[in-house]
């Protein structure tokens, strides 16, 4: 256990802020889903008793009769905000007294840093670099990440858990939010600050860097796994393995949106095109992790070899 | 100041008219009088004015300034809010939960603060520093060692915009768990996405400036990505094929160069520090506007329960 390693990453000036969000995130996580768990209890009270339903105002929030429904924003939301500011502008300020942005060598092309790494919030991005060529790491994938967040509203036909935080009424689109952001791109950023160390290389947190480490591991092809030699075979084969990935993951994800009468019912209303497209992003989605599985326990760099790209 | 003119005057006449008539050996005496009894008519009018400052907010120079009146009413509470440039973006009232920060985090309006704070620490930093590739990192030398509060400036605009950062996707990871992007604030949640990529361009952009070896490398990984663009990088799928070389691709356009080198620089510090800023103040200008014309934030909004769900619309 070398703690003066562990030490060295975690004090890293750049890297405070992943520290920072290995705290924040947990704790708005749980703060948000014990908020929805309240609002859920308060449905299943609402649905039980359909004359509570009629008075109920309908919130976790305290209100009694004759309670105005309104505030003035000046002072109840104003005092809040000029709070708000004094606190981070404190937060900010003692944070950069105690800490020094961090000012390396001047730049040398010639002397190339190890690990080189990306600021810390594209290192999700520079991890992927693992697993995928770079145009789909940080082309194809930045580009659907950004699209696939754009045509949330759009695709999302729930029309409960509008502007209130609940788990039961959402469990789907809570999950695969919470799967994109927590467990892909918050934890792959966690992995390459914490974890790659010289050469990109994978060390667990405690052990030392050490630079002279010569990791020998044979990255086969797919279709080389199956023995196969001809250039045109490769191109079929991995269209057929990438085409039957496809299927099957839109099969399992149209069997989840059917797990419960509930979710059918919210599956009916999609359209066409919205179900497609939905479709086409979780299954890029889901690529990723399966990649990385493929990649890191059976040693599979590409799937589908191509003269012209490979995946 | 029209009371005072209107005790000034008669009084001026009135000794002008004394002056000019009598000549006689009364005169002296007389004139004393006069300006006695003028002295005491200024001293009494300053004592009322000064009286009258305990009410400032009764000056014309305060009326011209506020416009409205500012007393314990509920209209002049609402006025306040309504009628300052800076508090306009609010409604004179809202919801008493949405004050709840257990339901909105505070993340959105604190992500706008941080920017605030770092347009403003920028700009400070601005002018101590040069796009110069020979000067750039002595720069941030001189601003960390002989600058008053150098270091603390370049300090705050360093973790300001990693804080941004966090904010940002905290904000979205709460719009997402209140299903706030739902029908009607769909399109404010795309000018949201759009603001995040700002966000982190910005963050990447000013990666580069200080010139050292962390933002040289940071920058070479990145836009090496750009170089295996599909089409338009030399090294990605098809770029090849369409005649792209490290000179014509969308790498060269991004750094000005086939290489991380002084127009890089220079082009970083003008996407960092003047493009980037009037794009994302525009879509800001929007976000903000679409959460008033949508209504408001979103909650928190009473529960829906599932049997009140409406039949989506047959076309």
């Amino acid at each position: 256990m070398d703690l003066n390693q562990l030490w060295r990453i975690i004090s890293t000036p750049d890297n405070v802020p992943i520290v920072l969000l290995m705290i924040v995130v947990p704790f708005y996580t749980w703060y948000g889903l014990s908020q929805a768990f309240a609002n859920d209890r308060l449905v299943v009270q609402l649905e039980a008793d359909p004359a509570l339903a009629k008075t109920h105002h309908r919130k976790t929030q305290p209100w009694k009769p004759g309670w105005a429904r309104d505030v003035h924003v000046w002072p109840y939301l104003l005092r809040i905000e000029f709070l708000a500011a004094i606190i981070v502008t404190l937060i900010l300020m003692v944070w950069s007294i105690t800490l020094n942005a961090p000012l390396e060598e001047p730049s040398n092309p010639t002397l190339t840093m190890n690990p080189a790494k990306a600021p810390w919030y594209f290192l999700g991005l520079q991890e992927m670099l693992v697993y995928f060529d770079p145009w789909i790491a940080g082309v194809v994938m930045p580009t659907l990440i950004i699209l696939g967040l754009m045509v949330v509203p759009y695709i999302d036909e729930n029309p409960l858990g509008n502007g209130y935080y609940t788990y039961k009424q959402r469990k789907f689109a809570i999950w695969t939010f919470i799967f994109g952001f927590i467990i892909l791109w918050v934890s792959m950023i966690v992995i390459g600050t914490l974890i790659r160390g010289p050469g990109w290389m994978w060390f667990w947190p405690g052990t030392t860097w050490d630079h002279n480490r010569l990791e020998f591991t044979v990255n086969r092809d797919l279709p080389d796994v199956f023995g196969l030699k001809g250039r045109v075979a490769k191109i079929i084969f991995g269209a057929i393995v990438m085409g039957l990935y496809s299927v099957a993951g839109a099969i399992g994800i149209h069997k989840l949106l059917n797990l419960t009468p509930f979710a059918r019912k919210i599956y009916k209303r999609m359209s066409l095109v919205q179900v497609v497209v939905m479709q086409v992003f979780l299954i890029s989605m889901l690529a990723l992790p399966l990649k990385m599985v493929a990649r890191l326990v059976f040693r599979i760099k590409y799937v589908w070899v191509t003269p012209w790209f490979n995946v | 100041m029209p009371e005072k003119n209107g005790t000034d005057g008669p009084n001026g006449a009135a000794g002008n008219g004394s002056d000019s008539s009598s000549a006689g050996g009364n005169g002296a005496k007389k004139r004393v009088a006069v300006i006695v009894e003028g002295a005491k008519a200024v001293r009494t009018q300053a004592t009322q004015e000064i009286k009258a400052l305990k009410h400032p907010e009764k000056t014309d120079l305060w009326k011209s300034m506020l416009r409205v009146k500012h007393d314990e009413t509920p209209r002049s509470r609402a006025l306040g809010v309504l009628s300052n440039v800076f508090l306009h973006l609010h409604p004179a009232k809202i919801n008493r939960d949405a004050v709840a920060y257990r339901y909105t985090w505070g993340m959105g309006g604190m992500t706008f603060y941080v920017y605030i704070t770092l347009v403003f620490t920028g700009t400070l930093l601005m002018f101590y520093y040069h796009p110069s590739k020979i000067v750039a990192f002595r720069d941030i030398l001189y601003l960390e060692h002989d600058v008053p509060f150098g270091k603390l400036l370049r300090n705050m605009h360093r973790w300001g915009a990693h804080l941004m950062v966090i904010m940002v996707e905290l904000h979205m990871f709460r719009v997402f768990l209140t299903g706030s992007y739902k029908s009607p604030r769909q399109f404010n949640w795309v000018v949201g996405v759009i603001l995040l990529v700002l966000t982190l361009l910005l963050s990447f952009t000013g990666y580069l400036l200080p010139d050292d070896q962390l933002g040289f490398w940071a920058v070479t990984v990145g836009t090496n990505m750009a170089r295996a663009t599909p089409l338009l990088g030399h090294d990605g799928p098809f770029g090849r094929q369409l005649g792209m070389t490290p000179f014509n691709d969308v790498r060269f356009g991004l750094l000005g160069g086939s290489i991380v080198d002084a127009n890089a620089l220079l082009r970083a510090y003008i996407w960092h520090c003047v493009a980037i800023p009037i794009i994302a103040s525009t879509f800001m200008v929007v976000h903000f506007w679409r959460v008033r014309k949508d209504g408001g934030i979103s909650g928190p909004a009473p529960v829906m329960l599932e049997s009140e769900i409406k039949e989506p619309r047959k076309f």
